[in-house]
């Protein structure tokens, strides 16, 4: 792996850099339904410009926390905050927290309290987008519709709310020949210009996967939120899926990414937070969490204070993590990371965890 | 039965189909035996149904209960009760060998070559709609000049075909387009009735200015019904419109000092040409123009009005459809929770739809108050909005075509069966033809829905074309959160 080893040169300074400049900050996130803890006082950030990974085994909340921060889900406690413009922007945030505001936004900087917000506003305003995991298309339009669909708002006000379009005013035609444009630029970026007629229920997987994200990227977003985007994916379009969020990142817009494909996480990830029911048990770059034993004990199912000495136990941490962890399981661990109580043994489960709720 | 039922079921789906094409390819090598043995079995199937048609037929035909003096007689009809179960009988032994059971169907290929109909004549549809929009506009004409006689009931049949014609287009807004099943649109039409009947009776307001009266009342109502069911989906969302469509009915009847309660409302003005009334009077319409009374210009004058309004229902909404909000319509209903993450306000798009199609609605309803010159709540129940609905569905959901051929079918297929006089020649002079109507009605959309599931139109046009304009299978298309 190329890539870590050019990671570790910047990992210690530069990439605090979702501490100093966070687009995204996730704030003593809990979620309970009914009974269950299914997010327990999350809190990370998300660096402007990053791409950001949120991994943890099935079952783990990483969906819950993209539901909550898209607006899906209204958290039961904590806070998230989406920030336009550069700098923590604390007294803002704190300023519209108090007064009991939705978001403010002035000149170039803007703060949004996502938790207070339905998910059309965080799309629409916050500028938030997102993909899901199971894709949801709309199949019966074609691929050009569906990347207009994602232009709705901007056209709507060009269309002078319809009662202009109808009339058929030159306004409208002028919006919807850029909104053709861009949906053109992304079809292109995706590989998908040649299908752009055919209604999205007939592309393939891979395809359909990424005009999903092309249809995220046509509202502009400031972070894109990316569930499992490589799921099933070969190898191949696997690879071209790095290529595109790395396009996106370099375009200016934070990525935040839940995925299972350690081989994608590894090599895109600017900043990885590990969750594991519904805690944080890692946060930092690629190269410090894939050493950290809390991961690869969540991970494989080995009990913490357990050595790894079955080889076929060793040979899935060696594929899973990419590497042969320097002393799995015997670095002296963070004490304030303990904090989360686990949960007994889960040894001789497989490198999968299912079945948690 | 059961294995009839089962065979039946195993042609129309397509692994069915497979297991039975390979069944068949196999036959050759035994006919003989396999013939006798499918004969055998058809026979004893067709026994089977024909005991069932005997048993559920006992008390519904068999027996026959008259008034006599001293109470009820009952009376046996063992005829009747016989001849169906030897109708029944023959009928299910003949679709067994000839259809179910067959080597080679009868009726095979039958819908795929329907289905073929569209894409095999590129075009057809745009020629189709062209020749009836051509033939609607001189259709006054062209039946008081070849049926002279009878000109007066024809383009009254039109008018009503145009009405449901335009009432389909408006609930296709809410139902094809955003796909939201509303199963009480007849109360839109109740609303624009009855605006313009009270309008016209405690302010005495013409037709012309009621019109757009009615439309806002009914768009505004459309949103009061929007409201409570936006966060519902599927069978709720369809029992609440139901039962809103019951509540306006309901109010309308109950409301005696304000509606009339069930004497409705009569003496509804005519509408005015230009403020010409169409009658035989000195200042009316023909005495204006210099032309000869004759009551049959106001029923043109009707069909005008009305093929007018469906002509604006038909442009507004496909303009519509080219529009954000249609894009945003047909996304609705093809993906909700996908619509809302790309920053649609989904509660406002449902309100729109609701609105827009209540409008027409009411257009559609202040028509029919002025051209009855009568409502009363008898004409809004339950009944018009299932008809609307079948108009629908059975054009094909959003197909603005499918829906002028679904009117013309239902609407003018049910009033000419009035006209099977000859049937009493066949069946005796005791037998009118009009009580089966609604059977045979019942029984054409049952074939049709086999035949094509989808609607008669069951291909979707796409709203922007990049480079080539594809036409969207049906298979590929959502129905919305109703369906």
């Amino acid at each position: 792996m190329a890539s870590v080893a050019e990671m570790d040169a910047p990992a210690t300074a530069a990439s605090r850099r979702w501490e100093q400049d966070p687009i995204l900050s996730v704030e003593h996130l809990t979620m309970r339904f009914g009974g269950l803890v299914a997010i327990n006082d999350l809190s990370f950030d998300v660096g402007r410009g990053d791409i950001t990974a949120l991994i943890g085994p099935n079952g783990a909340g990483k969906t819950t926390v993209f539901n909550c921060v898209t607006g899906f889900y209204k958290p039961t406690e904590g806070r998230i905050v989406m920030r336009h413009g550069h700098g923590r922007q604390d007294e803002l945030a704190n300023e519209i927290t108090r007064g009991g505001l939705r978001w403010k936004k002035e000149g170039g900087q803007g703060i949004f309290l996502l938790e207070r917000m339905p998910d059309h506003e965080i799309s629409s305003k916050a500028k938030v987008a997102r993909t899901f995991q199971n894709i949801r298309l709309f199949g019966g339009m074609t691929v050009l519709e569906n990347l207009l669909v994602a232009q709705h708002n901007r056209l709507v006000v060009a269309s002078g709310f319809s009662f202009g379009g109808i009339f058929g005013l030159p306004n409208y035609r002028r919006a919807e020949r850029t909104a053709v444009e861009k949906a053109v630029y992304w079809l292109e970026r995706t590989q998908l210009i040649d299908r752009a007629d055919d209604p999205a229920a007939d592309l393939p997987y891979g395809a359909q996967r990424r005009l999903e994200i092309a249809r995220a990227m046509c509202t502009d977003p400031e972070l894109l939120c990316l569930d499992e985007p490589a799921a099933g994916l070969n190898p191949r379009e696997s690879a071209e899926l790095n290529e595109l969020v790395k396009f996106i990142r370099d375009n200016g817009t934070s990525v935040l990414l839940i995925e299972h494909d350690m081989g994608v996480v590894m090599e895109i990830s600017d900043h990885i937070v590990v969750l594991d029911y519904g805690v944080k048990i890692a946060d930092g770059d690629a190269e410090s969490v894939k050493t950290d034993p809390k991961v690869i004990a969540a991970y494989l199912g080995v009990e913490e204070e357990e050595d790894i000495d079955v080889p076929e136990v060793l040979e899935d941490v060696v594929e899973t993590v990419g590497e042969m962890p320097a002393k799995p399981a015997r670095k002296p661990r963070a004490p304030s990371k303990a904090a989360a109580p686990k949960p007994a043994k889960r040894a001789g489960q497989s490198a999968k965890k299912g079945g948690k709720a | 039965m059961a294995a009839g039922i089962e065979a039946s079921a195993s042609s129309r789906k397509p692994a069915g189909a497979q297991a039975e094409a390979e069944a068949r390819s196999t036959a050759p090598a035994s006919t003989g035996a396999a013939a006798s043995g499918n004969l055998a079995a058809s026979l004893r199937d067709a026994a089977i149904a024909a005991f069932l048609a005997g048993v559920l037929g006992f008390f519904f035909i068999g027996l026959r209960t008259d008034l006599a003096p001293g109470g009820l007689d009952i009376r046996a009809r063992w005829g009747a009760w016989l001849t169906s179960i030897a109708i029944v009988f023959v009928g299910r032994l003949a679709l067994n060998v000839f259809v179910f059971k067959a080597a080679h169907p009868i009726g095979e290929g039958m819908g795929a070559k329907l289905a073929g109909l569209g894409t095999a004549v590129p075009g057809l549809g745009k020629w189709l709609a062209r020749v009836l929009f051509v033939f609607a506009l001189v259709l006054p004409f062209f039946f008081t000049t070849f049926f002279p006689g009878r000109d007066r009931q024809f383009i009254d049949l039109a008018v009503l075909i145009m009405t449901y014609i335009m009432l389909g287009w408006g609930l296709n807004i809410v139902v094809g387009l955003a796909g939201l099943l509303d199963l009480g649109y007849v109360a839109f039409y109740a609303v624009g009735a009855y605006s313009f009947a009270l309008l016209a009776q405690y302010f005495e307001i013409g037709f012309w200015t009621a019109l757009p009266l009615a439309g806002l009342l009914a768009a505004f109502w459309g949103m009061i019904l929007g409201f409570p069911v936006l966060r519902l989906r599927g069978d709720y969302l369809a029992i609440v419109t139901l039962a809103f469509g019951e509540i306006i009915r309901v109010v309308l009847l109950n409301w005696y000092n304000f509606t009339g309660g069930p004497n409705g409302i009569s003496g509804i003005p005519k509408p005015t040409f230009f403020g010409l009334e169409l009658d035989r009077g000195d200042d009316g319409f023909a005495a204006f123009f210099g032309i000869e009374y004759d009551p049959i210009q106001r029923f043109i004058y009707l069909y005008y009005i009305i093929f007018a309004l469906a002509l604006l229902t038909n442009l507004v909404t496909l303009r519509l459809r080219k529009l954000p909000i249609g894009r945003a319509w047909e996304a609705l209903r093809e993906d909700e929770i996908a619509c809302r993450s790309l920053g649609i306000n989904t509660r406002n798009t449902k309100l729109t739809a609701f609105a827009i199609g209540a409008m027409f609605g009411g257009f559609a309803g202040s028509f029919f108050a002025t051209r009855q010159g009568f409502i009363s709540p008898e004409s809004f129940t339950f009944l018009e909005s299932a008809m609307i609905l079948a108009i629908v569905v059975l054009g094909g959901l959003g197909s603005q075509l499918g829906i002028v051929i679904a009117s013309v079918v239902m609407i003018g297929g049910i009033e000419m069966l009035r006209n099977l006089g000859f049937l009493t020649d066949v069946f005796g002079p005791g037998f009118d033809p009009v009580q089966y109507r609604m059977l045979i009605f019942g029984l054409a959309m049952v074939l049709i829905m086999v035949w094509k599931p989808r609607g008669l139109v069951t291909t979707r046009e796409p709203t922007a074309v990049l480079k080539e304009k594809k036409r969207i299978g049906a298979d590929m298309v959502a129905q919305g959160e109703g369906h």
